[in-house]
């Protein structure tokens, strides 16, 4: 029988299919039945520091706003309750999915400021996740900031977050990174125990109507597979870390292909949140299905096997579209 | 033992004791007693226990006559029970009073006494509502001060329990029930020992119950009701010792004394005041003053007024007594003196002290001030040899000449008391700020400490004063600090140096705090010369601090209160300063800390940030400014407005005498056009390249501030340099006419709805628009002129349109303008077009609430007149009776009108038969109808005017109706929904030709956003703390039951035409139209500037379904009902989670949101079912089945 088991961060899994950070973990219902379909681990949404503070801000300005100014009125909302505006609620979800379900739930953390971040992480951890990932997500839109700057801020903060916590730590990265494989290498030195490619950022729309922007859910498609899995072929071997795929897992072959490039586990959240928890079974059992028909024992066996340092030709990974045509060109001359 | 001190306002002193000994509570929202029944909800919702270890019941009702039935039915079965109340909601539990008094049963009434709405309302203090229902059989025990509230409410309930006769607690609106003071709090142990719990028994013995039932309230005859009446007589003879033994035993287990009659002065007094409520704390300390310096004067504190205790009275005033003086905080004309006095005379014969002189004064009413000076003037009257009886104290009554004399310069402030004066903006936090100084110095000091905090009438860019006393003695200062007496003043917002005499509140030597742009060196500079010269003369130290920066740095945005709070710690020296701002810190956590960290933090960056941009400047010998203060009003203002309004502006009002005012509270339109308040930091500014004349910004200005006209272009000579214009694209009026879109710079409040709702993009950068914001003060000056000079651009004549769209309807001149609403409130924009559209010929009824607050609230009026002089004729009556003050008006146009009409009959002589024969017959359906009746009007009085006949002289005194008359009965949901719903359904019912415009805001706006039956399920508001748990009522579909009332539910943000033909339609209807119309408020807790943005969300998600009923459609077999909106196209939850009201519950308890928020969704949906299927019933000429058939 096929072995689908893996490792990641030091956590033995019974299959490399990992639920994304999405909204479906902010159910305990749906996260079971997640579980109960085969994942084999959970990241959770993410804890966005800047979202708390601004809810924070945006309790006290609208419970302020107006109070204290007209005779009659002193205030104009009830002010009476304990409000859940800080992690709690994250970190009570943390704790209720733990207690629900017996695979791993690995935490998610955006935060903003250094405190943030520390604190944060170490209240995920307490509340009994068995591993947090960083979700690096940040947009530069200041001229003067530099790659170096941003870079240097960055392995610095996820040094302090490994300070704080002695659970796994892996690092979600933007793949808007100039030198990937050093900042890569620079995450892990700086204690990153995995390393998760690629942090999908949700573009803006224009709608040319109402001349607005618009903020639509745009779901991964296989084809956006292509991106990370270049990108870990590249550093499987040249960074020592516990590579995760995310974006574009859609189907077996989407894991199978992660897996060969060099990933220990694949995670998928736009099919999940497209089509529910039943396209789980069918992936398992196509990959099985694929591995026995073409004779793998385990998942383990290929992990890597397509990476950049694995393949004949590794120049493969390096070359721009273009290049290759041009190359194509001049060989069938 | 060391009693527990807080430092808390009479509201909540009063409310701690009352929801402790109470199972059931009655509420209902009325300034200045809201805040007990909002304490009551808040801790019952949280768990908190009476003294038996039962959360009490508490019940919000839909009128105060609602809330004292539930009451009386609650007492009956035998709950200790309660309510709070104040001024007519007082008036409106009378008859219930009578019942409960004449059962004798146990209850206390906990009433923040407050003026009764005469010539006008007053939302402030005084004693005519408890003088109203003296006569009920109730006891009335007055307290003086918030620890007097906290205490005689525990006295009021022992004594009720153990007398059987209900009482009435009662303690000055404002004065007591707002101000913060120190004081020691009973606790629960303390309450139960006073507590009889055999006499609690017996009071539920007396409940009515099945199981040993009997009947109460029998129908009874002349043979017996006069003796049943008289049986009561023993219960209220005992009730006088009944109460001073509840005081005494009161004072063994606190350490309180209190008397029925508290004397305090000489032992041998000759003059002695007698008083009651916080006056009689203010006498108390003046006589002790009075007294060490010599001279025999006393005041007798009336605590027990009701039942009026002769023994009592006569054995607390002392042999020595010569003459009284009776101080009334009432008025009761034409009685023989108010009631205190007249039952002090009648005590004195009684009591065998005839020979006592006594005299009678009035002080006080609607929170007037009232000083030791006035005290003193008041004993001093006494040593007159003919004092002056009846008189008036604190005014300047140069009308009947009651006023006496009043030494202003006389105070008793105490050397060692610390007294403090702040001016704030109310949006920039300084009272909560001062809240927490008082609780800091009040709880963390050793200190005495009390705080007052006064509000202007405005609800946008008001001013707040915030008085602050605190020392080592007791503070018995029911009054404001005085001019020349404040230690330390600031004044926390710059500008209102140039407004208002800040300083004259300084002592000599005092501390200046001034918040300004400019660093030490070159403020002095900005100062005007006043200013200067007071800081030169008092000899004061100047401190100044740029809190706008540090704000601004520490993400405090415009709030600087942490900011002046720290500063003034830091100067004041009231602590040493580290340990100030470790306090000031502590209380920061304990205010916003479950708000979350991020708030915290903010605030504590503030404080930090504080010290380091406090500078002290250093004083010039001499003044050196050119500038001055400018006045309230500008010089070319009316006289009226100059000289009455003008001080009222600036705070001045006290000193304006009786002879200034209108004796029957009548007062001019358009008077907010002079009140020029420069609120709006950023103003819009018209961009007329990309202008389409639309009218849309026009439309929805919440205050009148954006207007557009077409005209002729000659007019544009003699235009101010930077007048904007273009041609007009009217397609009524394009040759060779303009069109300007003009902003009035100094009235705008800067809400940027105009900017939200403004359709155009500029192609080249989308994010500009034909309208944008730009800061005011660069443009304050040019556009002020331009303003000037379109407002002298006259209106386009009304016939000469069609007002049934958008872009023309806001060529009619609005006639409600630059009202005090908050920035972008979301009622006015519907008021203001009614008085578009028919305010030149309509007479309004407008509730009590908001509306009638910045409709009618001295000193400035928003209603206004066109340039012939018509406009809206306007009145309030009360909250509760709108619907039928608008009707009776309508009654009086329709039967005036028929009365015109059969008297012009009798003149066609005279008149000619043909003019007789079109004013009689005349269509006046548009505007053209209507002014050629007006034209024939003025015809028939012309032709009349010599006539002597006396019917003539009728018909032309009447003549005016025969002009058509529009009624527009206005206010909110609490009176349409709620108080008023009774008279609203029989006036809706009666037929009569009536407008109905509910500003439904879906909660209590004016007293602070209590939920009414309005309130959508699932939103969280006072007394549905927990979220409201029951839907929206639906007004509409119950009016649609009727079949002949006009019926409309309109929302201007989702769709401004469909407003705009609604109000039209229900005018034009000659029945009762009644227009729902979805109002945007504060309470709703979100930016108000989205707030289209959220109207349209509404209607989306099938909150807020958009339609019109008109009855005259079922006449032409159509169906009456047109559905406006879509099927529900989103979640419930996309429109409500951007309103704070529904969010907080997220984030309180979520469990119940998510529950709550699935049955608004099946909410939406039935309604939207519902009337889908009545939208498609068949109304083929009455009878459906036939025409089936057919």
């Amino acid at each position: 029988m096929t072995d689908l088991s893996t490792t990641y961060l030091g956590l033995n899994l019974k299959n490399p299919l990992v639920a994304s950070a999405s909204p479906v973990s902010k159910s305990i219902d749906k996260a079971r039945k997640l579980e109960e379909a085969g994942v084999s681990a959970i990241v959770m949404y993410s804890l966005f520091e800047e979202q708390i503070i601004h809810e924070s801000l945006e309790l006290d300005h609208y419970l302020t706003r107006g109070t204290d100014s007209f005779a009659e009125a002193m205030t104009y909302l009830p002010d009476g309750g304990m409000y859940s505006v800080g992690p709690e609620k994250y970190l009570n979800q943390v704790n209720g999915l733990k207690k629900a379900l017996s695979i791993p739930v690995i935490g998610s953390l955006n935060g903003v400021s250094k405190g943030g971040w520390t604190s944060y992480a170490k209240q995920i951890q307490d509340a009994g996740a068995d591993a947090l990932e960083l979700n690096l997500y940040y947009i530069p839109t200041d001229p003067d900031l530099t790659a170096q700057e941003l870079e240097n801020a960055q392995v610095e903060l996820v040094a302090q977050v490994k300070s704080v916590i002695t659970i796994p730590l892996a690092v979600k990265l933007s793949p808007f990174i100039t030198a990937l494989p050093n900042f890569a290498r620079r995450v892990v030195e700086a204690g990153a125990n995995g390393l998760v490619l690629f942090n999908r950022f949700y573009q803006p729309d224009f709608d040319l109507e109402e001349l607005e922007i618009v903020h639509n859910l745009d779901l991964s498609t296989s084809a956006e597979l292509r991106l990370p899995l270049r990108w870990i072929s590249i550093l499987y071997g040249k960074v020592s870390a516990d590579f995760a795929l995310t974006s574009g897992v859609h189907t077996a072959n989407d894991v199978l292909k992660s897996m060969m490039a060099g990933a220990k586990v694949a995670m998928m959240a736009s099919n999940l949140l497209h089509n529910g928890e039943q396209v789980i079974p069918s992936m398992l059992n196509e990959l099985g299905w694929w591995m026995e028909s073409h004779e793998y024992e385990s998942i383990k066996q290929m992990q890597g096997s397509m990476s950049q340092k694995s393949v004949k030709e590794p120049a493969a990974f390096e070359r721009a579209n273009y290049m290759k045509v041009l190359n194509s060109f001049k060989d069938m001359r | 033992m060391k009693r527990p001190v807080v430092t808390i306002d009479g509201n909540e002193a009063t409310a701690s004791v009352a929801h402790r000994l109470s199972e059931v509570i009655a509420i209902y929202p009325i300034t200045p007693s809201s805040a007990m029944g909002e304490f009551a909800d808040e801790w019952t919702s949280k768990g908190k226990k009476n003294l038996w270890g039962t959360v009490p019941a508490v019940i919000e009702m839909q009128s105060e006559g609602g809330a004292a039935g539930a009451v009386h039915g609650a007492l009956q079965t035998g709950a200790l029970t309660t309510t709070f109340t104040a001024s007519q909601g007082l008036l409106l539990m009378i008859p219930n009073m009578y019942k409960i008094a004449g059962e004798l049963t146990s209850t206390v009434f906990h009433v923040a006494a407050r003026s009764l709405a005469a010539q006008g309302l007053s939302i402030f203090g005084d004693h005519q509502d408890v003088m109203a229902v003296r006569q009920t059989g109730w006891a009335l025990l007055g307290s003086a001060s918030v620890q007097e509230a906290h205490d005689f409410a525990a006295i009021a309930q022992t004594s009720t329990l153990k007398s059987r006769i209900p009482f009435i607690h009662f303690f000055d609106g404002f004065r007591t029930s707002h101000e913060v003071a120190k004081i020691f709090q009973i606790t629960d142990e303390e309450l139960r020992s006073l507590l009889d719990e055999d006499l609690v028994r017996a009071h539920r013995a007396r409940g009515l119950t099945p199981e040993h039932p009997v009947l109460r309230g029998t129908a009874q005859n002349p043979d017996v009701y006069f003796q049943a009446r008289e049986t009561v007589n023993p219960f209220y003879a005992a009730t006088p010792a009944i109460v001073q033994e509840m005081m005494d035993a009161f004072a063994k287990v606190t350490g309180r004394h209190y008397n029925l009659f508290d004397y305090v002065g000489h032992p041998d007094a000759e003059r002695v005041v007698v008083i009651m409520g916080s006056g009689a704390d203010t006498a108390d300390a003046t006589v002790n003053y009075l007294v060490e310096k010599g001279e025999k004067v006393g005041v007798l504190k009336v605590r027990l007024y009701r039942p009026f205790s002769v023994d009592y009275f006569i054995k607390s005033l002392p042999l020595s007594v010569k003459s009284l003086v009776v101080l009334d905080r009432t008025k009761e004309p034409g009685s023989m003196g108010e009631p205190l006095y007249m039952d002090i005379v009648n005590a004195l014969v009684e009591g065998q002290r005839s020979k006592v002189k006594v005299i009678g004064g009035r002080y006080g009413l609607s929170s007037k001030e009232f000083t030791p000076a006035m005290v003193k003037a008041s004993l001093d009257e006494l040593k007159k040899p003919e004092p002056k009886n009846h008189f008036t104290v604190g005014i300047n009554d140069d009308v009947s000449h009651t006023s006496i004399d009043v030494d202003n310069s006389f105070s008793i402030e105490h050397a060692e008391t610390v007294r403090c004066v702040f001016f704030g903006l109310g949006s920039d936090g300084t009272v909560g700020a001062n809240k927490n100084s008082i609780k800091i110095i009040g709880e963390e000091t050793e200190n005495f400490a009390q705080g007052y905090f006064v509000y202007d009438s405005k609800k946008s860019g008001q001013m707040t004063i915030s008085h602050l006393r605190f020392g080592p003695k007791v503070i018995q200062a029911p009054y404001l600090i005085e001019a020349n007496q404040a230690n330390f003043v600031a004044c926390h917002q710059f500008n209102f140096l140039e407004r208002y005499d800040i300083l004259k509140y300084a002592k000599e030597g005092a501390v200046f705090l001034l918040n300004s742009m400019s660093d030490k060196n070159e403020v002095w500079d900005t100062l005007q010369s006043e200013v200067q010269s007071a800081i030169i003369e008092k000899k004061l130290k100047f401190y100044v601090i740029n809190g706008y920066e540090v704000a601004e740095q520490t993400g405090m945005g415009q709030r600087v209160n942490t900011i002046m709070q720290t500063a003034f710690f830091a100067i004041s020296g009231v602590l040493p300063r580290d340990q100030a701002i470790e306090e000031i810190k502590h209380a920061i956590e304990k205010t916003y800390g479950k708000r979350g960290e991020a708030v915290v933090k903010k605030n504590f960056e503030a404080v930090d940030a504080t010290i380091a941009n406090l500078y002290e400047v250093k004083v010039p010998a001499a003044v050196s400014s050119k500038m001055t203060r400018r006045p309230s009003v500008p010089n070319e203002a009316p006289d009226f407005v100059r000289n009455v309004l003008g001080p009222m502006i600036s705070f001045d009002g006290d000193n304006l005498p009786v002879s200034a005012m209108p004796i029957d509270g009548t007062y001019p339109l358009g008077t907010t056009q002079w009140e020029k308040r420069n609120l709006a930091l950023e103003i819009p500014v018209w961009e007329e390249s990309l202008c389409i004349q639309c009218g849309k910004c026009v439309m929805v200005c919440p205050h009148a501030v954006i207007r557009h006209k077409v005209y002729d272009e000659k007019l544009l000579t003699g235009a101010p340099e930077t007048f904007k214009h273009m041609p007009s694209k009217f397609k009524e009026f394009s040759t060779g006419m303009a069109y300007t879109l003009q902003v009035a710079p100094e009235d705008c409040t800067g809400c940027t709805l105009c900017v939200e709702v403004c359709p155009v993009k500029d192609k080249s950068a989308v994010g500009r628009k034909a309208i944008n914001m730009a800061p005011q003060p660069a443009l304050r000056e040019a556009e002020a002129k331009n303003w000037d000079f379109f407002m002298n651009i006259p209106d386009l004549d009304r016939k000469l349109f069609n007002p049934s769209t958008i872009k023309n309807s806001q060529l009619l001149r609005p006639l409600f303008e630059f009202s005090g609403a908050c920035a972008g409130c979301g009622e006015t924009p519907y008021v203001k077009l009614v008085s578009q559209l028919f305010g030149d010929r309509s007479v309004i009824a407008n509730a009590t609430g908001c509306s009638s607050i910045y409709g009618g609230n001295l000193p400035t009026t928003p209603w206004a007149v066109d340039a012939k002089g018509r406009g809206p004729a306007w009145s309030n009556s009360l909250f509760e009776d709108n619907a039928e003050f608008g009707l009776g008006m309508r009654l009086t146009i329709d039967k005036q009108q028929e009365y015109a009409f059969e008297l012009v009959k009798l003149f066609e002589k005279e008149l000619s038969v043909e003019l007789v024969n079109t004013l009689v017959n005349a269509n006046q359906s548009d505007e053209a109808g209507i002014q050629a009746q007006r034209e024939r009007v003025v015809e028939l009085k012309d032709k009349l005017s010599k006539s002597s006949d006396s019917r003539a002289k009728d018909l032309i005194s009447l003549a005016d109706n025969l002009v058509k008359k529009s009624v527009w009965i206005i206010g909110g949901d609490g009176w349409a929904y709620d108080i008023g719903y009774g008279g609203l359904d029989h006036v809706m019912a009666s037929g009569r030709n009536v407008n109905i415009l509910v500003l439904d805001t879906e909660v209590y706006s004016n007293t602070g956003g209590q939920a009414s039956k309005s309130t959508p399920r699932a939103a969280v508001a006072k007394f549905a703390t927990a979220g409201k748990g029951m839907p929206k009522k639906d007004l509409g579909l119950i009016a649609m039951s009727y079949g002949y009332v006009y019926v409309a539910k309109i929302a201007m943000g989702a769709n401004d035409q469909q407003t705009l033909r609604a109000l039209i339609e229900a005018e034009s209807y000659d029945g009762p139209s009644l227009v729902i119309a979805y109002s945007p408020c504060i309470a709703h807790g979100y930016d108000l500037s989205k707030s289209l943005e959220q109207a349209k969300l509404a209607v989306l998600s099938g909150h807020w379904p958009m339609y019109r009923y008109d009855p005259r459609l079922i006449e032409e077999g159509k169906n009456p009902l047109v559905i406006e909106s879509k099927e529900p196209s989103i979640p419930i939850s996309q429109y409500a989670y951007n309103e704070t009201r529904y969010k907080m519950l997220t984030q309180i308890d979520e469990a119940r949101a998510e529950e709550l928020m699935k049955e608004a969704q099946q909410d939406a949906k039935s309604r939207w079912t519902l009337y889908q299927q009545m939208a498609s019933m068949h109304y083929g000429n009455g009878n459906a089945t036939e025409e089936k058939k057919s």
